[in-house]
């Protein structure tokens, strides 16, 4: 927002303008995330990014099964919904037939880690041109907090009663990492919603996503680790410490692709 | 004229895609279809259109939507295992009432079966394979030349009525080779689809989705598509009636297992045998009023597939009580004989004539 | 002559769920939880403090709905 530098003499004059207000690319609706939901954070981000980089009217967005298949209610760009754990197959079908097109595909970690594994690594080994976002807040949260693939372990969930087992249900995995390991892809990024600061990485790692996709560089990727009250079993500003102290150390941000080259 | 090429037929279902229009192939490799994916691995990219072998049959039918949701021809083929993967992709298709061709190129099941033709997928087919109440357009070709035709038919239908069209063959028609004529000129016209997604230039931003969670939205969309399903009925059928007019017996059977009637049919009628053949074409819509109307004229119907019988289901329902019906096919992958057909049909010429032979 | 500045922040009470999280990460204590409650029955934020903002925007980075705008006034 470029100030207006007047020559005429000052007068006494009140200039008000806006430092903040609500993304074009947002629709005028509440949502129906539970209170202090991160998705609600992520969602206000990509309409900010989509409005910055002014593709609102070029994005096609994929929202499959989990919490954010609502987002087509919210994102105001076209938007299809995916299967559970196929929105990077249906990605990879929009952009393949519409390649000026942005595509991102919006995820939750059971429908990326879980069920979309195949999908998720593959349309990266193939280095679609979509942005990928994916928010890992540790739990099916649309279906009642059940255990997913990236529940830490001891974690209470709803299928995980006494805490998640490693003997008998693995390790929570690490996707950033895991995709590191390929050939193909352009940007990968772990954020996490810690808190306002890191909300302000989470919309440079989203603003980076999709100018990758502007500039067709190839395939970008951004985990976010997310708070979810209600499956956390704590209110919203716990959630958020909970990201800090407990996802943080478990699944550390940072950058671990640019421009094509691993950074680890 | 344009001349006559040899092909085999999954060749012929490959060039018809591309002669129909597909703008984009989304394939896996499963015998007895392969020698499709790589007909579109070839041939897609020399006309810049989209070709992948995707990961699974499931990415593959969600490639499919993904291409479907921008407007685009799109489809994906595969055999009886893979087809089952694709299913719940299916759905959601004709839930968005998305365009797409599906092409089954049939083999021995259940399970991994075996890669011989078979025709035991035809319930999966045309009484929906996936959940909920849909209905798939489903095309029979009986020979390399309608596998050719039907697939472009396919892409027509598909983009007509805003669904999922399914060509429904086997191993048998998809290998063997055959003279045919190649579709000449442009494909089927494309109609406007302003529900696409394309970016929301200058427009309202557009949804396509199947989640209607709102009370009594879903049921609102099930009535709609209903309506759409008998607009079908009403405006779709396709079958072929040979000696029809006056047989006593009328044999009623699609895709290989029609040559082979026919040719029990040519048999029993050198015999002095009255005898018909109905092949349909469309297996949904079902000629059951043809079926119904044929089954007063004749003193039995007998139906041939490779399987344990299940369009019979159909017959018997079209014929009701006006005919017997009697079953007559071979399974896990068995192709009927000739003489083994001429058989039943002797059987129920004799039967009909209420006496047993001394 | 100094510039004053002032902060105007308005919070949309359908949007906003009373979840908490702008009162603690503003480093003023500006927002609080309003006894109004919106149409789903929750208690919203509001400026409590107004005068005290200092336009950080740590509260609109972190608001999950959205609902805190806030404006500059430059005199």
């Amino acid at each position: 927002m470029t100030k207006a530098t007047s020559r005429r003499a000052p007068r006494q004059t009140a200039m008000r303008y806006s430092l903040y207000h609500r993304p074009v690319a947002l629709k005028p609706t509440p949502t129906h995330f539970c209170p202090g939901c991160g998705h609600g954070i992520v969602h206000k981000l990509i309409a900010e990014t989509l409005d910055t980089l002014k593709i609102r009217e070029k994005t096609i967005g994929v929202a499959p099964v989990g919490c954010a298949v609502l987002a087509y209610n919210y994102l105001d760009c076209d938007i299809s919904e995916a299967a559970h754990g196929r929105a990077a197959a249906v990605a990879t079908g929009i952009k393949r037939c519409l390649p000026d097109r942005i595509v991102f595909a919006y995820q939750g970690d059971g429908d990326l880690a879980a069920i979309g594994m195949g999908e998720t690594l593959h349309a990266a080994n193939r280095g679609e041109h979509i942005a990928v976002i994916f928010v890992n807040n540790t739990v099916y949260g649309m279906t009642g907090g059940q255990m997913a693939p990236t529940t830490l372990i001891g974690q209470k969930t709803a299928t995980s009663p006494c805490g998640r087992d490693q003997v008998t249900t693995g390790a929570p995995i690490k996707i950033c990492e895991l995709l590191n390991t390929l050939e193909a892809p352009w940007h990968i990024e772990r954020v996490a919603l810690d808190g306002p600061a890191g909300v302000r990485r989470t919309r440079k790692a989203l603003a980076t996503a999709f100018q990758a996709q502007v500039d067709d560089k190839g395939y970008s990727f951004i985990e976010i680790l997310s708070p979810c009250p209600i499956h956390m079993h704590c209110s919203p500003v716990e959630a958020v410490r909970l990201v800090k102290e407990r996802m943080i150390p478990y699944f550390p941000p940072g950058l671990y692709r640019q421009n094509g080259q691993s950074m680890t | 004229m344009s001349k006559r090429v040899l092909m085999n037929g999954n060749d012929a279902v490959g060039e018809g895609a591309i002669r129909g229009g597909c703008d984009a192939y989304f394939g896996y490799p499963i015998t007895p279809q392969n020698e499709l994916t790589a007909y579109m691995a070839a041939h897609m990219p020399r006309h810049e259109r989209v070709f992948i072998q995707a990961e699974s049959e499931i990415a593959a039918i969600n490639m499919v939507f993904g291409a479907a949701v921008t407007g685009k021809r799109a489809m994906t083929s595969s055999s009886s295992p893979g087809i089952s993967l694709k299913q719940e992709g299916i759905s959601y298709l004709a839930a968005a009432e998305l365009p797409a061709v599906i092409v089954n190129v049939q083999r021995g099941g259940p399970g991994l079966g075996n890669i011989a033709p078979s025709q035991s997928d035809y319930f999966q087919a045309t009484k929906g394979g996936g959940h909920g109440d849909y209905r798939l357009i489903v095309l029979a070709p009986a020979s390399v030349q309608e596998m050719h035709d039907l697939t472009i038919e396919a892409f027509a239908l598909a983009d007509r009525f805003r669904s999922p069209v399914m060509v429904l063959t086997d191993g048998r028609l998809g290998q063997m080779m055959e003279p045919l004529k190649l579709h000449e000129g442009k494909p089927p016209a494309r109609p406007p689809k302003p529900w696409a997604l394309t970016g929301a230039v200058g427009r309202r931003s557009n949804m396509i989705r199947s989640l209607l969670l709102d009370d009594g939205v879903l049921e609102q969309h099930n009535l709609h598509l209903q309506r759409k399903f008998a607009l079908i009925k009403n405006s779709l059928l396709k079958f072929e009636e040979l000696n029809t007019r006056d047989c006593d017996v009328l044999i009623v059977a699609y895709g290989t297992s029609a040559r082979i009637a026919k040719g029990a049919m040519d048999k029993a009628r050198a015999k002095g045998m009255k005898v018909g053949l109905l092949r349909p074409v469309t297996l949904w819509p079902y000629p059951s009023a043809r079926i119904r109307q044929l089954a007063a004229q004749v003193k039995g119907i007998l139906v041939v597939e490779m399987s344990s019988g299940q369009m019979v289901e159909d017959v018997r329902l079209a014929a009701g009580d006006r005919a017997p019906v009697v079953f007559e096919g071979r399974l896990g992958g068995a192709v009927p004989e000739e003489n083994d057909v001429l058989a039943a049909l002797r059987g129920i010429l004799r039967r009909s004539r209420g006496r047993k032979l001394s | 002559m100094t510039t004053r500045k002032r902060y105007y922040i308005k919070i949309n009470s359908e949007y906003c769920k009373g979840c908490g999280l702008c009162l603690e990460v503003c480093p003023k204590n500006v927002l609080a939880l309003g006894t109004a409650m919106n149409s789903r029955g929750q208690h919203t934020a509001h400026p409590a403090n107004a005068g005290e903002c200092i336009g950080c925007l740590q509260c609109a980075d972190i608001c999950p709905d959205t609902a805190i705008e806030i404006d500059e006034e430059q005199s």
